[in-house]
């Protein structure tokens, strides 16, 4: 992997980025010059209105997509120019996502998925495993299969597991977005207490100004440009 | 309106997803043609012995024979008839010339057509002259006729094309002196109305019996087995066909769940759709039937020449290479082609009626095997299993041995997804790494996908398994007894009874043994069968194979004072030794030992030379077994060619005899291999389309574990891995389930069907062959998903996540 030095204080360095999508109309460009960092241990959202590309943004730092110009960089690592190999130890090792569909698997108990991710990147730590369960009200279904679960019992799963694996960069992605408010506002909660526990940065794509507000830092995307 | 509306809404899924268009076309049309090409050939062959079995003696459902099977004396005959009894008498025999057998019947023309036999009647205006005045014609078939047209000793010969061709037909009075048998009748068949002031037959002719006569029942009961044999692979290659269909139709249900909930949104109702889904499947159902009829005409073609020549070889039933389109195939494959394809989409139709209007238009996520759905499954599969033993413990019958095999296959089929779950289950619960872990739970949440595709692998294996035995174990049955029963060093047969006597005079001093081959048709039991003469010789003694013999059974035969009988007359007969059998000379004989007689499927018995020349001195003495010291085998037969001017008919070695009874063995079981080609092909397509479906379907759950860091390639890896391990661990499992049906093959199948059982051997590099064949099927039918998989776009698996899909 390719580390640079200039960006090495912060945890994720965006800039001039750009994405354009194919269509049957011509390009259609959904972000423009953007430009970010964010540190470790800081909170950040990122709101913006359906279609603005804040998702897109989203996977575009959680190595999920590639981009046209500009360039990402997390822990000092560039993802240009990076296959689809080192892309997928980048997310194993550094980055933990959680999903508005909480995208648990569900063929393994609330145990294994809890353990999953940590398992994949070696660094699994049954005592902090423990903590994160106790402190997410998971302890009674452990043995449990994901379909059992209300969606806000699957949604804490679904922060236990990346939290788990101890990630340096965290990225969510609506994920209250199926939730009613009240459970939405406790698994926030828990969420930036944990988040905080592990020191990591935080990138939370929300349509929700309320929850957008109780994060350090707020930058709305439009037209394809972050303000 | 809306209807039509809404159907073409569905259609157009179709032009979206060409590719599984063309596999649900695909599938039902190789179900269909497998199947319609199996039906075609069975309708085929059945005509074609129709057609033999009604060329001669038709319309006559009985006769009078003697109780002893021996001829009727012509003074009986004659009684009967002043007695008011309508008949009209009939001899049969046999005679060789030209070097070939033909089957002579004997009639009396004037009273014949009283029965309604037109069609033996001499053709022409003074065909019936001809027939009753010397010189006496005889009727053949045209390839006959020009055969026989040189032989010096033949009166003329009329051509009748409706005869069968080893048939001479001609007056009982001619009849009787080509067969050396004046004043003798075999049998008097019965007008169907007779005099009700007729005598009673048990005072005039107390030795007669009416025996009802169906026309070739032999050759229809031992073909029967044949024919149910194909029946049942068509029915398994239709099933595995099935498989295919249930699988797209499943696919295409659940990628239009979004469409169905916008259908109904919109006001279109329940009833309607359900209504328009079945318009769509009964559309399907009739093109792709049309398509898989002409497919089975092709496959009918291919596999007719290979069917043709097991039922010569096997049966001596002769079936040409014609097929003619049928209307009963077009009716029956359309018929077939819409019931599997309502059968295979059942489960689809059913969730259909049930979806509530707002349910999520996600892929739902394969249902993991329940508990309840295992016992369901492995209680019926004890169910059928009870029951195939207690059909095998009380039964009988070739439908009820074939039911046998369909219930044990059946049974390990639907135990085979529990099975499979619980071992999985003990493998996750053994996986240490979470990358195991999750492959083994992930592989357990596919398996109600891939179950039925697993089952019809494992099907279509354990039939590949269990016939390559069974005609392995034949194969090594028949050669070692063909070592046996070929002892002699060389065959021949003499033109004639002056050429036999000198060759037996100049071979006396050459060679070590001249051993007869000597036989007579005779009714054994009252059954139709062969009786041969035996020297006692060391080369019978030693060599002979035997299944069971009486305390100097050898001894006792040589003597004159017991018989030895094949296998299949034994069992058929019920004999046991001791037993006796009746001859048509009237005279019985006991039962000295009980012989294999592979391959022939009329009853045989062997008594001494001196026996057979005495009760028979009409026997033909024209055929010997030559033992001579390996050194001189082609000195002598040189010698024997030159002194005698033997042709290769006439003199044959014993490695050529071998080498043609093999040609004859592996033709017979040729169509018996293709048709296991074509299954295992069919399994491999099965597997293919289930791998596509799940494919495009597990995008969710894959995309998570993508996310976390698998390479699209290692998760291709996986699949590919995943399917291999399945294929594999289904192979384990078809191994047992394939001996067992090699096993009801050989012993019970085979028992019911011919009327031998062979000893069951196994061949260990077969299985490592079929293995590595199904791990290529499978690794092919994955191939092409796991590139699948290996190429999705990020943006592709990203859409999981955006909830776009």
């Amino acid at each position: 992997m390719h580390r640079t030095g200039l960006d090495c204080a912060m945890l994720l360095t965006v800039s001039n980025l750009e994405k354009s999508f194919p269509t049957e109309e011509g390009l259609l460009t959904v972000l423009r010059v953007v430009n970010l960092t964010l540190d470790s241990g800081q909170h950040m959202a990122l709101t913006g209105e359906s279609g603005s590309g804040k998702s897109t943004l989203l996977y575009l730092i959680g190595a999920l997509e590639t981009f046209n110009s500009g360039e990402i960089t997390i822990d000092g690592i560039s993802l240009s120019g990076l296959g689809d190999r080192a892309r997928a130890d980048l997310r194993r090792h550094q980055i933990g996502i959680i999903f508005q569909q909480f995208n648990l698997i569900p063929s393994m108990s609330v145990h294994d998925n809890i353990r999953f991710h940590a398992r994949l990147a070696g660094r699994e730590d049954p005592a902090w495993t423990q903590q994160l369960v106790q402190a997410l009200g998971l302890q009674d279904f452990l043995k449990a299969y994901p379909e059992r679960l209300s969606g806000g019992q699957q949604q804490r799963v679904a922060i236990g597991r990346t939290l788990a694996a101890r990630p340096k960069l965290v990225l969510a992605d609506e994920p209250t977005g199926n939730l009613d408010e009240t459970t939405s506002d406790a698994v926030i909660a828990l969420m930036l207490e944990l988040v905080k526990d592990t020191g990591a940065g935080l990138l939370l794509v929300t349509h929700s100004q309320r929850l957008a507000k109780r994060m350090g830092h707020h930058l709305h995307l439009s037209g394809g440009n972050l303000s | 309106m809306s209807f039509l509306a809404a159907l073409r809404a569905l259609l157009s899924h179709w032009t979206y997803r060409p590719a599984q268009f063309f596999a649900l076309l695909l599938g039902l049309s190789l179900a269909t043609g497998l199947w319609t090409g199996i039906q075609a050939i069975n309708t085929e062959a059945r005509n074609a012995y129709a057609t033999a079995s009604s060329s001669l003696l038709p319309n006559f459902p009985s006769s009078l024979q003697r109780k002893d099977s021996a001829p009727i004396a012509l003074r009986t005959y004659v009684a009967l008839q002043l007695a008011g009894w309508r008949t009209s008498p009939l001899l049969e025999g046999e005679m060789v010339l030209a070097g070939r057998k033909f089957a002579v019947t004997g009639l009396d023309p004037v009273s014949l057509p009283r029965l309604e036999t037109g069609h033996l009647q001499p053709p022409g205006d003074d065909g019936l002259a001809q027939f009753l005045t010397p010189p006496y014609a005889i009727m053949a078939t045209p390839d006959t006729a020009r055969l026989l047209q040189q032989e010096p000793e033949l009166p003329p010969l009329i051509e009748n094309a409706d005869l069968p061709d080893d048939a001479l037909v001609m007056d009982i009075g001619l009849a009787s002196k080509f067969l050396k048998m004046p004043d003798q009748i075999s049998r008097l068949l019965l007008e169907p109305s007779q005099n009700a002031n007729r005598g009673s037959l048990a005072v005039i002719a107390p030795q007669l019996e009416v025996v009802t006569h169906q026309p070739q029942a032999d050759i229809s009961r031992l073909t029967d087995s044949f024919h149910l044999n194909l029946t049942a692979f068509g029915l398994l290659a239709f099933a595995v066909g099935l498989f295919i269909v249930q699988g797209t139709i499943a696919l295409a249900f659940e990628q239009r769940r979004l469409l169905f909930r916008t259908l109904r949104v919109l006001g279109v109702s329940a009833r309607m759709l359900f209504a328009v889904q079945m318009l769509e499947l009964l559309i399907f159902a009739v093109v792709a039937g049309c398509i898989g009829i002409i497919l089975g005409y092709f496959v009918a073609a291919l596999l007719l020449p290979d069917v043709a020549a097991t039922l010569r070889g096997l049966y001596g039933a002769e079936v040409t290479g014609d097929l003619q389109f049928r209307t009963q195939w077009w009716l029956s494959g359309l018929l077939i082609a819409v019931l599997g394809t309502v059968l295979a989409a059942s489960a689809s139709l059913y969730r259909l009626i049930k979806m509530p209007i707002l349910a999520a238009a996600m892929p739902r996520a394969w249902a993991v095997v329940s508990n309840r759905t295992t016992r369901w499954q492995w209680g019926s599969a004890i169910l059928l299993f009870l029951v195939a033993l207690a059909l095998h413990q009380f039964g009988s019958g070739l439908v009820i041995a074939f039911l046998q095999v369909a219930l044990v296959l059946l049974g390990a089929a639907l135990l085979l997804p529990g099975l499979f779950f619980q071992i999985i289950r003990g493998l996750q619960s053994l996986a240490r790494g979470p990358l195991s872990s999750w492959f083994w739970a992930d592989t357990r949440q596919q398996l109600p996908g891939l179950s039925l595709a697993l089952m019809a692998l494992l099907l279509a294996l354990a039939a590949n398994i269990g016939v390559s035995t069974m005609v392995g174990s034949f194969r090594t049955t028949f050669s070692g007894w063909l070592d046996q029963r070929l002892a002699a060093e060389l065959y021949v047969r003499a033109r004639d009874e002056e050429q036999a006597s000198a060759m037996r005079n100049w071979l006396h001093s050459r060679v070590e043994a001249v051993l007869p081959v000597w036989r007579v048709e005779e009714r054994l039991n009252g059954e139709p069968g062969k009786l041969f003469g035996f020297s006692d010789h060391a080369t019978y003694r030693d060599n002979w194979p035997m299944l069971q013999i009486a305390d100097r059974g050898w001894d006792r035969v040589a003597a004159g004072q017991g018989l030895l009988i094949n296998e299949q007359m034994a069992r058929r007969q019920g004999l046991n030794l001791g037993d006796t059998v009746s001859l048509q000379t009237g005279r019985t004989l006991p039962v000295a030992g009980i012989y294999p007689d592979y391959g022939n499927p009329n009853p045989q018995a062997l008594i001494s030379t001196e026996l057979l020349e005495l009760w028979y001195p009409r026997v033909e003495r024209l055929q010997y077994a030559l033992r001579v010291k390996p050194e001189r085998v082609d000195e002598i037969a040189s010698s024997l060619r030159t002194e005698f001017d033997l042709s290769g008919t006439n003199l044959v070695d014993q490695a050529s005899l071998k080498q043609r009874s093999f040609t004859v063995f592996e033709r017979t079981f040729a169509v018996t291999e293709a048709l296991n080609i074509m299954t295992l092909a069919v399994a491999g397509f099965a597997i293919f389309t289930s791998l596509l479906t799940l494919t495009r379907m597990r995008l969710p759950q894959l995309a998570p574990v993508w996310a976390m860091g698998l390479t699209r390639r290692q998760l291709a890896g996986l699949e590919l891995l995943r399917a291999l391990i399945l294929a594999a661990m289904t192979m384990v499992f078809a191994l047992p389930l394939g001996l067992v049906l090699a096993w009801l093959l050989l012993a019970v199948v085979n028992v019911e069907a011919f009327g031998w059982r062979l000893p069951m051997f196994l061949f260990y590099a077969d299985w490592v062959r079929l293995s590595l064949y199904g791990l290529i099927a499978t690794g092919l039918a994955a191939a092409i998903p796991a590139r699948h998989m290996a190429r999705t776009e990020p943006a592709e698996l990203v859409k999981v996540f955006a909830h776009e899909r």
